[in-house]
Parts: C-alpha cells; sequence; structure tokens
C-alpha cells in the first residue's frame, strides 16, 4: 500500500478551479519535487494535502496511510503525520516556540495513546534539532515566527519538521527568499530526515532548491494538472528549456 | 468628622441620583437595574486582609478606629462625591472600611492582600467598601485587592483611594470575580506625590453589569502605570473608564488596557488624559486593544485627550479585532486542535499584561480564570 495516493483532484479557491484532475502516488522513503509556474496549483495542492479550509475540493480522492484523508481536520492530519512547511510561517506574538513546540509534540503524542513528553527529555530534543538548522536557542523563547528574518523562519519550519517528525512532509517553496548559505542549511536539514519510512512533497519554482535535496521524482504542474513525470533529470531539462516547452507539451 | 462627610455625601447623592445614559460619562452604560432593585445592607462584605499575617511593617486599621488625624487629612479628600453619584453613595453608606499606612521609607517585599467577599442571601444585598491606602514618602508597598461574592443578585460599591507621598513606589491590583449576577460600581482614586512610581492592574472577570474607574492626579516627575484586562461572555457588560490628570510637569503615563469579548457580551473603555497647562514635558501613552470572538458582542472605546500644555508627548491607539484565521490553522496543522488553537491565542492576545503581574500567585489564579472562563463560554 502506498502511503499517499491522489486519484483525480479537483479544488477551487473563490469559485475558480485551480487543480484540476491530479493523480500521483507516494510511497514511505520517496521524495517527489513537484514543479511548475506560478499560478499552476503547486502551492494549492499543497494546502489543501493540510487541510487549508481555504480550498474547496470539488471531485476526487486522497488515500493517506490507508485513511481517506480529505475527512480529516488540519490538526489529524498533522497528528497522523503531515506536516507542511509553509510557505509564509505565520507570526504569533505571545506564543514562544518552546511552548508552541512542546503544544504540538504532545498532541501528536496523545493521539498515538503516549504520555507527555518529560519536560527535560523535551529540552534535550529541542536542543539536539536546533543544532542540526544551526539555530541560536534563544529563538527557543521568542514569539513563534515574531521578528524572525525570511530565512530564520524557513530554518524554524524545518526544525518544527525534525522536532515533529512526520510520516510525509510537504515543503511549500521552502527555498523562496532563502540566500545560499540559508538553502544550504535548510537542504541540510531536510536531507538529515529523509529516510524509508518517510515521504517528502518538495514544491518548488526553480530547480536550485533541488540541486541540494535530489527528488526520487520530479513531477511538472501547469494548469491543474501534472503534465510530466520523470527522474531528477527532468529537473535540469526544466533548468535548460524552462516551463515553455513543457506547457506547449502538454497542449 | 466622619459624620459630617457621610451628611455632605448622603445630600449630595439626593441630588445627583443615579446617572443615565444622557450623561456623557455614563452614555453606554445603563445603571438602571441598580437604581430599580431595592437592595438591602449586605453583612460580611467589608474589606478584611487575607487570612494570613499582614506583612510587618504595614499597618492597618478599621477607619473608625484610625488615627483621627489620618483621617481628617485623606478621608473623601480625593475621590469626589460631589462629581460622582455612586462614590457619594459609598460615602454616605460605608459601614467600616480599612485604613492601610505604608510608614515612611518602609519596604514591604510582601503582597498586602484584602479580600473583600459579598453574598447575597435571599435579599438583593448591597455593600459599599472603603479602604484608604496612605503610603508615605520614600515607602514600597504592593497592594492587592481581591472582589468575589457568592449567591444571587448584589451589589458592590467600592471606593478605595490611595494617596502616595514622595518617591514612594506602589503596585496595585484589583482583580474583579464576582458571581454572574453581580453589579460592580467601583473607584480606585489614586493622589501621587512628586517622583512617584504607581502601577495599577485592573483585572475583570466577573460581574452581570461592572464599571470601574481608575482616577490618578500626577505631581512632577511621576511615572504612572494603568494595565487593565477584562473578559466578558454572555450577556456580562465591563466599563472600564480611567483617567489621568497630567498636573504638574516631566510625568509619564503608560496606559494599556486589553479586552476579550465572547457570546452577547458588552465592553466600554474610556480613557481621558488631561494635560495641564503647565504640565510641561508631559509624555502619555494610552493604548485600547480589544479581541472580539463573537458576531453578537459590542465594544465601544473612545479616547478623550484635553492637552493644554504646548511642549509634551501624548499618543493614543484602540484596536479592535478578530482571532487571525492563518494563526489557527498553523496551530492545527502542527497538531494543535481548533479549541485550543483559539485558547492558545486568547491567551497570547492576553500575554502581555498577565506578564506584568509580579504577584506569581495571582499571577497563576488569573490564567486559572482565563482558561476556565474561555472553556465555559465553548460548552
Amino acid at each position: 500500500m502506498s502511503l499517499l495516493e491522489i486519484k483525480n483532484l479537483h479544488a477551487n479557491v473563490a469559485g475558480r478551479e485551480i487543480l484540476k484532475g491530479i493523480d500521483l502516488t507516494i510511497d514511505a522513503g520517496e521524495v517527489h519535487a513537484i514543479m511548475g509556474p506560478n499560478g499552476s496549483g503547486k502551492s494549492t495542492l499543497a494546502q489543501v494535502l493540510s487541510g487549508r479550509d481555504l480550498y474547496e475540493v470539488t471531485g476526487g480522492e486522497v488515500v493517506y496511510d490507508g485513511k481517506d484523508l480529505l475527512a480529516m481536520s488540519p490538526e489529524d492530519r498533522a497528528r497522523e503525520g503531515i506536516f507542511m512547511a509553509f510557505q509564509y510561517p505565520v507570526e504569533i506574538p505571545g506564543v514562544s516556540n518552546l511552548y508552541f513546540l512542546k503544544a504540538a509534540l504532545n498532541a501528536i503524542r496523545k493521539h498515538q495513546d503516549l504520555p507527555d513528553l518529560d519536560a527535560m527529555d523535551f529540552l534535550a530534543l529541542v536542543k539536539e534539532r536546533m543544532a542540526l538548522m544551526e539555530m541560536d536557542q534563544s529563538l527557543l523563547n521568542r514569539a513563534v515566527n515574531a521578528g524572525f528574518s525570511g530565512g530564520e523562519k524557513k530554518r524554524n519550519e524545518i526544525f518544527q519538521m525534525a522536532v515533529l517528525e512526520p510520516k510525509l512532509a510537504i515543503l511549500d517553496e521552502t527555498d523562496s527568499g532563502l540566500d545560499i548559505d540559508a538553502l544550504k542549511i535548510v537542504a541540510a536539514g531536510v536531507n538529515a530526515l529523509r529516510s524509508p519510512e518517510r515521504a517528502m512533497i518538495v514544491v518548488t519554482h526553480y530547480q536550485r532548491l533541488l540541486n541540494y535535496i535530489v527528488p526520487d521524482f520530479v513531477h511538472v504542474l501547469a494548469e491543474g494538472r501534472i503534465v510530466k513525470s520523470g527522474g531528477k533529470e527532468l529537473a535540469l531539462e526544466l533548468e535548460e528549456s524552462g516551463y515553455v516547452g513543457i506547457e506547449g507539451e502538454a497542449a | 468628622m466622619i459624620d459630617r462627610i457621610r451628611e455632605e455625601a448622603r445630600q449630595r447623592f439626593s441630588d445627583l441620583g443615579f446617572p443615565t445614559t444622557h450623561d456623557e460619562d455614563w452614555r453606554f452604560t445603563s445603571v438602571a437595574p441598580i437604581a430599580r432593585t431595592s437592595f438591602v445592607s449586605g453583612a460580611g462584605s467589608q474589606p478584611a486582609a487575607a487570612s494570613q499575617a499582614v506583612p510587618p511593617g504595614v499597618e492597618i486599621s478599621k477607619l473608625s478606629e484610625a488615627p483621627p488625624e489620618l483621617i481628617e487629612a485623606h478621608l473623601a479628600r480625593y475621590a469626589s462625591y460631589q462629581t460622582n453619584a455612586f462614590v457619594a453613595l459609598n460615602t454616605a453608606n460605608f459601614q467600616d472600611g480599612l485604613l492601610i499606612r505604608i510608614p515612611k521609607g518602609a519596604v514591604i517585599e510582601e503582597p498586602i492582600e484584602l479580600i473583600i467577599q459579598s453574598s447575597a442571601n435571599g435579599h438583593p444585598t448591597v455593600s459599599h467598601p472603603r479602604i484608604l491606602i496612605v503610603a508615605e514618602p520614600h515607602s514600597h508597598a504592593t497592594i492587592v485587592e481581591t472582589y468575589t461574592g457568592n449567591g444571587g443578585a448584589y451589589f458592590t460599591n467600592p471606593v478605595t483611594e490611595i494617596v502616595a507621598g514622595d518617591h514612594a513606589v506602589i503596585d496595585h491590583y484589583k482583580l474583579q470575580t464576582e458571581t454572574a449576577r453581580a453589579y460592580h460600581v467601583s473607584t480606585t482614586q489614586i493622589q501621587l506625590g512628586r517622583d512617584t512610581n504607581f502601577r495599577s492592574h485592573s483585572l475583570s472577570f466577573g460581574g452581570a453589569l461592572v464599571r470601574n474607574d481608575v482616577n490618578a492626579v500626577l505631581s512632577e516627575g511621576c511615572e504612572c502605570t494603568l494595565n487593565g484586562l477584562y473578559l466578558a461572555a454572555g450577556e456580562q457588560h465591563i466599563d472600564n473608564h480611567t483617567s489621568i490628570d497630567h498636573a504638574k510637569p516631566h510625568a509619564a503615563s503608560h496606559e494599556l488596557y486589553k479586552g476579550i469579548l465572547e457570546g452577547h457580551s458588552s465592553a466600554v473603555f474610556n480613557g481621558k488624559i488631561l494635560v495641564r497647562k503647565d504640565a510641561q514635558k508631559t509624555d502619555a501613552k494610552q493604548t485600547n486593544k480589544n479581541l472580539v470572538l463573537s458576531e453578537d458582542a459590542v465594544i465601544d472605546t473612545k479616547p478623550e485627550l484635553q492637552i493644554l500644555a504646548d511642549d509634551v508627548r501624548c499618543t493614543h491607539g484602540a484596536t479592535i479585532g478578530q482571532l487571525d484565521p492563518e494563526a489557527i490553522f498553523y496551530l492545527q496543522s502542527r497538531g494543535i486542535g481548533l479549541a485550543d488553537a483559539r485558547n492558545l491565542l486568547v491567551f497570547a492576545f492576553a500575554r502581555d499584561i498577565v506578564d506584568r503581574i509580579k504577584v506569581a500567585p495571582l499571577r497563576e489564579q488569573l490564567e486559572r480564570i482565563l482558561l476556565e472562563k474561555l472553556h465555559g463560554t465553548r460548552n
């Protein structure tokens, strides 16, 4: 059984159809890159999978780990192991990073019938994963993303992912707004989390990120459909010819 | 002396009567439910020091047994029974109150805790708690007034006068957790000497109909902070009126009131700042922020600035907002349930006021109250 099976998925935002029949199957251990021009529906796909209610699913189905994903609340999706790294991480003044992560981790553990993590163990885990992302520990006591630079926010997303250890990670344009040094740190963090039990969907506009996070599969999205799929070499091909050729091919 | 003041106040109340919504100061708060109820005098609702020992160095006495020269010098000198009908009502009717005296130069580290507990026994009861706090020059103290009650409808009408001598450092907390059917109309009148540092924290959660007036008169070099937090749910109405009188130059005032409204509740914030003609170099900042969690809740917020000096800095701002759906989704996307996500964000909104509370048990109590009330209104 595959970890994720998307079948003929259609979705609207504000009455406009964005996803026009997506089919995609992902197995544990695989990294799938989803590429495509702006407006192709890449981010919409990521948001629909994580349960954002701005998007209305109008057709198709998504089976995740044998369950009907679309019937689940966003929090239950997270508790079942789905994690989306936001393109635009949200600032939450008044809630410390540490408190937030603890609430999240314990909500997930509770769902798995595990007891709350003891404060010392939690802190040890957090510090270890923080070092992975080369983040300053002072960020723990700061409010979630409040006053963080663009790079710090993206690193914080991957750091959260490292703490929450999802089964399916969706990175929504995690490379946007990152300079090359920050990109390398983020990519190294992501690569450290690759494992045979974990699948990843890497949504990106540019091939650059895929030099550092090398995917097993590349899919090209255009106008709400996957128009081409291939191995990692497809990304390089796109780098050469751009999306114009691909769209032409699809038409 | 007290008898003469009482008689004057009684006369004054019969002239003033209860205010109506035609009075500008009471435009959004109708006290008709109080005016038309016939209350009987409540027993057991006099202010009392909390059961634990009064911190050493503090003198607490009943007003009737207090040194006459202190009563003469301070009682009813600050809270105006000439202009405020509820102050007049209190002054005419208070049974016995408390005098808290913090002697010159005394540094009292433990908070001075006062409990004012009201109860209704079959009949609606009324009480007029009266507190006079005299902080002598160079003294430091923290005072916590807690208003609570049990039973059905009752009316608590407290007046607290605080007079702080030069260089005094005073933290004053007023926690209001009356019952759901209670009426609570309070006046806290603050008279500050030179170079005092005074912080007021007004925390309002209970009561069906609540009005708090906090009035401060500042001298030269004062630093005055007014913090407020109110959470109204159901059919509650909570009205906070504050007034800061910059009477002298070089004083600073910082005011932050935050409100959370649920259900069909309503709240009022009216912040008056008066900068008198010779109060040059005044620095006044007023902020009122409201989080409205229901479409049926109503908030009226109004700054009232009157600036007669020309070399001053005065700023004010008011916001009315809802929980950010992006933030709720972000929390949910990390596994935190919808109700917990909402509560977390409400807590976050109140966080800066909660963090300013230096009395740890009070801060913890406040967190419990917030949590209980947020859960209660969702069920």
